[in-house]
C-alpha cells in the first residue's frame, strides 16, 4: 500500500465537474507534481488533499488511514502557497512558530525547532524581521521554513516558484530539490510549467479538464508520452507534431508527409510504434522532439533509423548553447535543434537529419499513441 | 534672443498664464475657507468675551479682554434645563455612551466583514444585501419600533431589580442608547469591513486553518491585527455620527441622563433669563471638541483607509 493514495476522486460544483475521477498514489518519500494548463484542476487537487476544499466523492488516504473528513490541521500536512501567504503582522520566527502555537508546543520547543530549520535555510540573520522587509526569495524560503519547522507527514506546494524571476526561479528550484534529497520528505508539488515537473520530479502526474493523461517518471512522460496533449505540453520546445499518412509496401511501413514545396517525403515508420497494425493509407501524426530533428553531423552515431531530409529553412533562432531551425513540412512549423556553430540561413536548403528511433506516431482521431 | 523667436508671431508666455490661473485656483480656495472657518472663529471670539461686550459690540471685533470665564461656567455652573451645574455631567455621559457603542458596532462589523468574506455560507449576498439596507434606513422610521423593544428591556430591569436587586443595565438610559447605535451602526460597520476584507488575501486564512487556528484565533491573530486602517476609518466615522446624534440622545434619554448635544440645546434654548452668548458657544465648542481631535490625531489615516476599502470590493 503507497503513502499517498487517491481513489475515485471527484470535484463537482453545482453540474460542472472539475475532476472526473482521478487514481493517484505516491509512495513515502516521492516527489509527485501535478502538472497541466490552467483550469485543469491540479490546484483543487492539492486544495483537497490539504483539506480546503471538500471532495464530492472518491477517497484521499495518507499511510493507510483515510483523511476525507480531517480537519487541515488534524492532516498532519503543510503547505506552500503561491503568493506565500506570510503573516504580514508577525516576525519571520512568529510566522514559523504559528502553527507550533496553535497546537500548544511549549515555547523553548518551539524556539529550537525554528532555529534548527533556520539554520538548513540559512534564515537566522532574518528571524527578526517582518514579512514586508523580506525580498521574494528570502519571503519564498520564510514560507518553506514554516512548512518544515513541523516535520508534516506530507508537503504541499502550490505553484511556489511562478512569483519569482527566471534567475531566482532557477534557483530556488535547485534549492527545493536539495531539501528533498536531505530531507526525504513526501511532496505533493502543483505547477503548470512543466520544466519544473521534469526537474524536480520522481513521478509526474499530468492532468487536463479533471481528466488524469499520464502518470510516471519524468523520462517516461517525456520520451513515451500516452497522447498528444501529453507529447505536446511537456517540453520546450515543444514536440513537432506533423500530420501525414501511412504507405505499405512488401511488409515495411512508411509515413508520406506532404510538402508545399516539393515531392513528398517518405520516412520509415518509427519502430516505436505497433508496426503491424499500421494500415495503408491510415492517416497519421508524426511526434519527433527537436533534438531529434539535427543536422548531419550532430546526429546520434548510435541510432540505426536516422534519414535525410532536405528541406528549406524558414527562420533560424540562435540560443547560445544550440541553435534552433524552423522549417515547414506538410503546413506546420517544424523546429529543429541544431549545434550552435552550425551556419545556415533562411531560405538556404539544407539537410536536416531525423533520428526516428526517438519519433512517435499518433492517433489523429483518439490522439493516442500507435 | 534668438532670431527664431523674433521671427515667430509672439506667444502666451505660459508661465504667465499659469501664475493667473494659480492666483484664481488661490483666491477661491482661500475665500471658501474663510466662509467656512468664519463661525467658527465668531463662536471662539464670542466665548472669550464678557456678556456686556457681546451684546454691546461688533460681532467680529476682537475681543478686549479676552478670559475663559464662559468656559468655566458653561462646563460647570450653567443651568441646563432646571439644575445649575453646568455640562460637565452630560459631557461624561456622552463619553461613556460613545465609547461602548463604537467598539461593539466596530467589533461586530469586523466579525460581520469576517463572516461574509471568509466564511461564506449559502444566502450570504442576500444578508450582506439586507445589512447594507440598513443604512438607507432614516433614524425617525425606526423610533417608535425601538421604543416599543427599549420599553420592553426596561420592564425586564424592573424584573430584575425586583427580584435581584439589580436591573443588570436593562432600562438604563445610557444603556439604551448604547444599543440603539450600535444596532443603527453595524450596517456601516459592516459595509466597511465587509469591502476591505474582500480584498484581504484568502490564502492567509487557509494557511492558518492548516497551522491549526480556530475562527477566533483566525479572526483575532490574522485578520484584526491587519485591519488598522479600516478600523480606523470605522471608529472615526462611528464616533463622529454616535457623538453628533441629537434624535436618538434627547428621544431615549431624559433629565441628567441626556447626551451632550441635548444638553447643549437645552443651554442655548432656555426660556428664562438673559441669553449669554459667551456661554452658550463655549458649550457648543466643548460639545464640538471630541469629534475635531479625533480627526486631529486619526484624520489622516482617514484618506487612506477610505481608498483601502475603496479600490476593490
Amino acid at each position: 500500500m503507497s503513502f499517498l493514495e487517491i481513489r475515485r476522486l471527484k470535484k463537482r460544483y453545482g453540474a460542472l465537474e472539475i475532476l472526473k475521477g482521478i487514481d493517484l498514489t505516491l509512495e513515502k518519500g516521492g516527489f509527485l507534481v501535478l502538472v497541466g494548463p490552467s483550469g485543469c484542476g491540479k490546484s483543487t487537487m492539492l486544495n483537497m488533499i490539504a483539506g480546503l476544499d471538500t471532495i464530492s466523492e472518491g477517497e484521499i488516504s495518507i499511510d493507510g488511514a483515510v483523511i476525507n473528513n480531517l480537519h487541515p490541521s488534524k492532516r498532519d500536512i503543510a503547505m506552500v502557497f503561491q503568493s506565500y501567504a506570510l503573516y504580514p503582522n508577525m516576525t519571520v520566527e512568529q510566522n514559523m512558530a504559528f502553527g507550533m502555537e496553535m497546537r500548544r508546543v511549549p515555547k523553548a520547543e518551539r524556539d529550537a525547532a525554528v532555529a534548527e530549520v533556520a539554520k538548513t535555510l540559512q534564515l537566522g540573520h532574518l528571524l527578526k524581521r517582518r514579512p514586508s522587509q523580506l525580498s521574494g526569495g528570502q519571503r519564498q524560503r520564510v514560507a518553506m521554513g514554516r512548512a518544515l519547522v513541523r516535520h508534516p507527514r506530507v508537503f504541499l506546494f502550490d505553484e511556489p516558484l511562478s512569483n519569482l524571476d527566471a534567475k531566482l526561479r532557477v534557483d530556488m528550484r535547485t534549492e527545493i530539490k536539495r531539501l528533498h534529497q536531505s530531507t526525504g520528505t513526501t511532496i505533493v508539488y502543483v505547477t503548470h510549467d512543466q520544466i519544473e515537473a521534469m526537474t524536480l520530479a520522481t513521478k509526474i502526474a499530468v492532468l487536463k479538464e479533471g481528466v488524469l493523461q499520464q502518470v510516471g517518471a519524468p523520462h517516461e512522460i517525456y520520451n513515451h508520452p500516452a497522447n498528444l496533449f501529453v507529447a505536446d505540453f511537456m517540453g520546450s520546445p515543444s514536440m513537432n507534431l506533423i500530420t501525414g499518412k501511412i504507405a505499405r509496401a512488401n511488409g515495411a511501413a512508411s509515413v508520406m508527409l506532404e510538402r508545399a514545396d516539393g515531392a513528398p517525403i517518405a520516412l520509415p515508420a518509427p519502430r516505436g510504434a505497433d508496426v503491424g497494425r499500421l494500415i495503408d493509407g491510415q492517416a497519421v501524426i508524426m511526434g519527433i522532439r527537436p533534438e531529434a530533428i539535427t543536422d548531419r553531423d550532430g546526429a546520434d552515431r548510435n541510432s540505426t533509423g536516422v534519414s535525410m531530409v532536405d528541406a528549406r529553412v524558414d527562420v533560424v533562432q540562435p540560443a547560445g548553447s544550440d541553435t534552433f531551425v524552423v522549417t515547414r513540412i506538410a503546413g506546420k512549423e517544424v523546429t529543429a535543434r541544431m549545434r550552435a556553430e552550425i551556419d545556415v540561413q533562411p531560405g538556404q536548403t539544407v539537410p536536416f537529419a531525423f533520428n526516428l528511433d526517438k519519433a512517435l506516431l499518433f492517433d489523429p482521431a483518439s490522439g493516442a499513441r500507435l | 534672443m534668438s532670431v527664431d523667436a523674433l521671427a515667430a508671431p509672439p506667444q502666451r508666455d505660459p508661465s504667465r498664464s499659469s501664475l493667473t490661473t494659480r492666483i484664481v485656483i488661490y483666491g477661491l480656495l482661500g475665500f471658501f475657507a474663510i466662509v467656512y472657518l468664519l463661525p467658527l472663529v465668531v463662536m471662539v471670539m464670542t466665548s472669550l468675551k464678557p456678556l456686556d461686550e457681546v451684546t454691546g459690540g461688533n460681532m467680529f471685533a476682537l475681543p478686549r479682554e479676552p478670559s475663559f470665564d464662559a468656559w468655566t461656567k458653561a462646563w460647570g455652573t450653567t443651568c441646563v434645563g432646571l439644575t445649575c451645574e453646568g455640562i460637565k455631567g452630560y459631557f461624561w455621559n456622552s463619553i461613556k455612551m460613545v465609547v461602548p457603542a463604537v467598539l461593539i458596532s466596530t467589533m461586530l462589523g469586523a466579525l460581520n466583514g469576517y463572516v461574509l468574506t471568509k466564511w461564506r455560507f449559502a444566502g450570504h449576498r442576500l444578508v450582506f444585501g439586507l445589512m447594507l439596507f440598513a443604512c438607507f434606513i432614516p433614524f425617525q422610521s425606526v423610533i417608535i419600533p425601538m421604543a416599543v423593544i427599549l420599553g420592553d428591556l426596561g420592564q425586564l430591569g424592573n424584573f430584575f431589580t425586583d427580584n435581584l436587586g439589580v436591573s443588570l443595565g436593562f432600562g438604563n438610559p445610557t444603556v439604551n442608547l448604547v444599543i440603539v447605535h450600535t444596532v443603527y451602526g453595524l450596517g456601516f460597520t459592516t459595509l466597511f469591513f465587509r469591502n476591505y476584507y474582500e480584498a484581504f488575501p484568502t490564502e492567509l486564512v487557509k494557511s492558518a486553518m492548516i497551522d491549526g487556528a480556530g475562527f477566533f484565533q483566525i479572526f483575532w491573530r490574522i485578520l484584526l491585527p491587519n485591519s488598522a486602517p479600516i478600523f480606523i476609518v470605522t471608529v472615526i466615522y462611528q464616533f463622529t455620527n454616535i457623538w453628533n446624534d441629537f434624535l436618538f440622545g434627547a428621544t431615549f434619554a431624559a433629565g441628567d441622563q441626556s447626551p451632550m448635544t441635548v444638553a447643549v440645546n437645552n443651554v442655548v434654548n432656555t426660556s428664562t433669563g438673559i441669553i449669554e452668548y459667551n456661554v452658550n458657544m463655549a458649550a457648543a465648542i466643548i460639545a464640538a471638541a471630541p469629534t475635531l481631535l479625533v480627526y486631529i490625531v486619526a484624520g489622516r489615516y482617514f484618506v487612506r483607509g477610505l481608498m483601502a476599502g475603496a479600490v476593490k470590493g
